[in-house]
């Protein structure tokens, strides 16, 4: 499963990029598994995602709860909390 | 007419009121948010999403001319750097009567702080950057909507 990822504001930064494409195991079935996957997988990841109730989803453009599935995903946006107004 | 904007340029008020409504609708609420000063903020730099920020605002308009009668609805937001004292955010809602108008600017303006992809990132006088937390008392008050 190809996803295309992009990352905003401090997971942005943390991760130390705006978009990559990633090829997660089968196992990652759900948004709150592409996390704990991303946590897991190295030191950048770690960082961004080491509180996992602070970070939000969108996929293929829609805010969706993190036990959103992905199956059929293409893109997932992952950051903070919103802020803005 | 809904009019939804990102922009990076400045938001001039006395323009963009007229542009959204040249007095025919009754009544007007506006709302302007702009860069607090306090706490030795020097610039804010608001970053946002290519697609969504524009969809998520226009997605919140659609709701609030689902709800009240707004033949004139205008939601700009700012996106990049600016500075203390300059508008962030133009809220202009009217509607025949004026409890409509200004309900509509009051759900606009508090659905935009939670529903929008929106960060804004502080730099204080030390070059220090941090980006802001979102408050319980906007989340509190945006789902006072639902």
């Amino acid at each position: 499963m190809a996803l295309q990822l992009a990352y905003f504001a401090w997971v942005r930064e943390r991760m130390g990029c705006g978009e990559e494409q990633v090829e997660p195991p089968a196992s990652v079935a759900t948004a709150s598994d592409l996390i704990a996957w991303l946590a897991a997988r190295d030191d950048r990841g770690a960082r961004a995602f080491a509180e996992p109730a602070r970070i939000r989803v969108a996929i293929d453009g829609q805010m969706m709860g993190n036990d959103a599935a992905l199956a059929g995903a293409r893109d997932v946006a992952l950051f903070p909390p919103v802020t803005g107004g | 007419m809904i009019r939804v904007v990102v922009q990076v340029g400045a938001i001039d008020f006395a323009t963009e009121t007229d542009r959204h409504d040249a007095g025919g609708h009754g009544a007007t609420a506006s709302f302007v948010g702009r860069v607090r000063g306090d706490d030795g903020v020097t610039q804010l730099f608001l970053e946002h999403h290519p697609q969504m920020t524009e969809r998520g605002l226009a997605d919140l308009a659609h709701a609030a001319a689902d709800r009240w009668r707004l033949p004139a609805l205008t939601l700009i937001h700012r996106v990049g750097a600016m500075a203390p004292g300059e508008t962030i955010v133009l809220v202009l809602a009217s509607s025949p009567h004026r409890a409509e108008a200004l309900a509509a600017c009051t759900f606009l303006i508090d659905r935009l702080k939670t529903d929008v992809m929106l960060w804004k990132r502080e730099t204080l006088a030390d070059g220090a950057a941090r980006w802001v937390e979102p408050r319980t008392a906007d989340q509190e008050r945006a789902e006072g909507w639902d």
